[in-house]
C-alpha cells in the first residue's frame, strides 16, 4: 500500500510513550493508523482515551492474513469528540495470541468483540462473556476466516441434500 | 414450624421474541424479572444473518453495491451512499456536483422516510394507532419519488460509484417541492397529535435515560446522542458530500430519554425539509458521472468512511489487496452498536417501558445482524 508518514504532536507522543511498541505510523487517503507490538495494544488504546481525548470506540474489527505466521489483524478506530479526529490502531498477533479485551475501557467492544469471537475465532482474555453473536450457538468454524468458502459451502450442500450439481 | 414468607418473589425469566410485533423484525429479549420489574436483559440477535461481510470478499466492487441496500432496507439510499463514497475515497474519485446535491436530498429523502416508519410503528407499539396511518400516508409520497426516478421503492440502489446511473426524471423537482410544502403542515399535525398527548409522555418521559458520557462508552451514535444534549452530526462534524454548503441546524435535547429521541427525531425532519428546499434551489447543471473505469481494480490500501444515517455513524471500513474484489469489508453498523446499551437501559424498567426503549433506539434488525 502507498502510505505516507503520519507525523504530527499525536504521532509523536505515541512514540515518545511507547518507543519500541510502535511499530509504524502511516497514513492512507490522508487517514492515519499506527501499528503497535500486541502486548501493547490495550495500553496504547488506554493512553489515547486517558490523555488524548480518543473517548469514542467507534468500530473494532479483525482481519485475516492465513498465510502469515501472524494471521490475525485487530482494528480500532477512534474518534475524539473534543478534536473531531479519527485514528485507527492495529494489532498482528498468531492464532495463539489472545489479546486483552477492550470492553473494559470502552463499553461497546463488548458485543463488538463477541461478533470477532464469533466471526474469526479470535479469543479476548478478559472479556464478561465471550460467545457467539451472530452465528447459531452450535455453530463449526469462523465465517470470516479466509478458509472458509462460500462457494463451495454452496456446492457440497446442494449435493448432500439435493443429489446434484449447484451451477454457481 | 419452619416459617414462609409468602410476600417474597421469585425471579422469572421471560423470553420475548423473535416473533414479537413490538421487537421490530426478529429480535429475541430473554428478560430477567422481578415482578414488572426488569433485573437483567440478554439481546439474542443473529436471525437475520446473511454473511454480507463475507459475501463483500467475493463479489467485485460494483457487484456488491445492490447487497448494501439489504442491510437497512428502511434507509437503503443511505445505505448506498456511504458505500460509494467509500469505494471512491478508495480510487480517489469525487463524484460531480451535480451527482453529490442530487444524493444529499435523496439521502434526505429517505431520512425523512426512516423517521416516519420509526414514529409510525413506534407510536404503534405505545398504543397511538392513528400516527401510523399518517406516517405511512407521507412516505409512500417519498417511496413515490423513489420509485419514479430508479423503479424501486425500498431498495433502491439509487447511486453507483462514481455518481448516478439515472439523469433526474422531469417531474422531480416539482413532486419533491409539493412533498416539502406538504409535509411541512403534516409535522405541525404530529405534533399536536403526540408531542403534548399526556399518555404519551407518560409512556416516555424518563424512560430508558443514557446520559452523554453513557453513550459516549457504549459507542452509540445518531439521534440518541443528539437526545443526550451532545450536538454531534457527522453531516456538521465532517461534512461529505457537500453538505457543508447547506444551512442547517443539529436539534439537541437535554433529557437524554425515550421522550426526547422522539422530539430529536422529529426536528430532524424540519431541518432535512430545509436541506431539500435549498438543495432543489441551487442543483447544478454538468455531468453525473466522474470517470470511473469500468473494471474497478482499486490500488492497494485501506479506508474508513462514514456517514450520517438516520440511525446514527455508517461506516465502511475497506481494504483493498489491488485485486477486483474487497480484501475486507466491514460495515460498522450502527444499529447493532445502538442496540447494545438496551442492555444498560432496561434494567430497573418496567415490562412495559422495554418496548418503548427497543422503540426509541430506532433498530433494523437487518442491519443489527446483517
Amino acid at each position: 500500500m502507498a502510505t505516507e508518514a503520519w507525523e504530527d504532536s499525536l504521532s509523536g507522543h505515541l512514540h515518545s510513550k511507547f518507543a519500541q511498541a510502535i511499530l509504524k505510523t502511516e497514513s492512507f487517503r490522508g487517514q492515519p493508523f499506527a501499528e503497535t507490538t500486541p502486548s501493547e495494544f490495550h495500553n496504547v488504546v488506554v493512553f489515547l482515551r486517558d490523555d488524548h481525548a480518543f473517548d469514542y470506540l467507534c468500530d473494532l474489527t479483525a482481519l485475516d492474513y492465513p498465510k502469515d505466521e501472524a494471521r490475525f489483524e485487530l482494528v480500532a478506530i477512534l474518534y475524539s469528540f473534543t478534536h473531531n479526529r479519527r485514528v485507527r490502531i492495529k494489532t498482528r498477533f498468531p492464532e495463539s495470541f489472545h489479546p486483552q479485551s477492550l470492553s473494559d475501557v470502552y463499553l461497546a467492544a463488548n458485543w463488538l468483540e463477541r461478533e470477532i469471537f464469533d466471526m474469526f475465532g479470535i479469543h479476548f482474555a478478559g472479556h464478561p462473556n465471550l460467545k457467539r453473536i451472530l452465528m447459531p450457538d452450535d455453530w463449526q468454524g469462523f465465517p470470516l476466516r479466509k478458509e472458509v468458502n462460500i462457494l463451495d459451502m454452496d456446492q457440497s450442500w446442494v449435493q448432500n441434500n439435493l443429489g446434484i450439481e449447484s451451477g454457481q | 414450624m419452619e416459617s414462609v414468607n409468602h410476600l417474597e418473589t421469585s425471579e422469572m425469566v421471560l423470553n420475548m421474541g423473535p416473533q414479537h410485533p413490538s421487537t421490530h423484525g426478529v429480535l429475541r429479549l430473554v428478560l430477567k424479572l422481578d415482578g414488572e420489574r426488569v433485573k437483567a436483559v440478554e439481546c439474542v440477535i443473529g436471525y437475520l444473518h446473511r454473511g454480507v461481510e463475507k459475501i463483500g470478499e467475493n463479489r467485485t466492487y460494483t457487484q456488491f453495491a445492490p447487497y448494501v441496500d439489504r442491510m437497512d432496507y428502511i434507509s437503503a439510499v443511505s445505505n448506498g451512499l456511504g458505500y460509494c463514497l467509500a469505494v471512491e475515497g478508495l480510487i480517489g474519485v469525487e463524484a460531480p456536483p451535480r451527482a453529490q446535491i442530487v444524493r444529499v436530498i435523496f439521502a434526505e429523502l429517505n431520512r425523512i422516510a426512516s423517521h416516519l416508519l420509526w414514529l409510525g410503528t413506534s407510536a404503534l407499539d405505545l398504543g397511538a394507532m392513528t400516527a401510523l396511518f399518517y406516517c405511512l400516508r407521507e412516505r409512500e409520497e417519498v417511496l413515490k419519488i423513489f420509485e419514479n426516478y430508479c423503479g424501486a421503492r425500498l431498495t433502491t440502489h439509487a447511486f453507483r460509484i462514481g455518481g448516478l446511473q439515472y439523469e433526474l426524471h422531469d417531474t422531480f423537482e416539482a413532486e419533491t417541492r409539493a412533498f416539502s410544502e406538504m409535509f411541512k403542515k403534516r409535522l405541525d399535525e404530529y405534533d399536536q397529535l403526540l408531542t403534548n398527548n399526556p399518555i404519551w409522555i407518560e409512556r416516555l418521559k424518563g424512560v430508558g435515560i443514557l446520559t452523554a458520557e453513557e453513550c459516549k462508552s457504549w459507542g452509540v451514535s445518531g439521534p440518541m446522542i443528539r437526545a443526550a444534549g451532545l450536538a454531534w452530526d457527522l453531516r456538521k462534524a465532517q461534512p461529505y458530500s457537500g453538505y457543508d454548503q447547506f444551512d442547517f441546524d443539529i436539534p439537541t435535547r437535554q433529557g437524554a430519554d425515550s421522550y426526547d429521541r422522539y422530539l430529536v427525531r422529529i426536528d430532524e425532519m424540519r431541518q432535512s425539509l430545509r436541506i431539500i428546499d435549498q438543495a432543489l434551489e441551487k442543483i447544478p447543471s454538468g455531468a453525473i458521472m466522474a470517470k470511473v473505469p469500468k473494471v474497478l481494480k482499486p490500488p492497494p490500501g485501506e479506508v474508513y468512511v462514514s456517514i450520517e444515517a438516520p440511525k446514527g455513524e455508517l461506516g465502511y471500513y475497506i481494504v483493498s489487496d489491488g485485486s477486483l474484489h474487497p480484501y475486507r469489508l466491514r460495515v460498522r453498523p450502527p444499529s447493532f452498536i445502538n442496540l447494545a446499551s438496551l442492555e444498560k437501559m432496561a434494567v430497573g424498567a418496567l415490562v412495559a417501558d422495554v418496548v418503548a426503549i427497543i422503540g426509541t433506539i430506532d433498530i433494523v434488525l437487518g442491519e443489527v445482524d446483517r
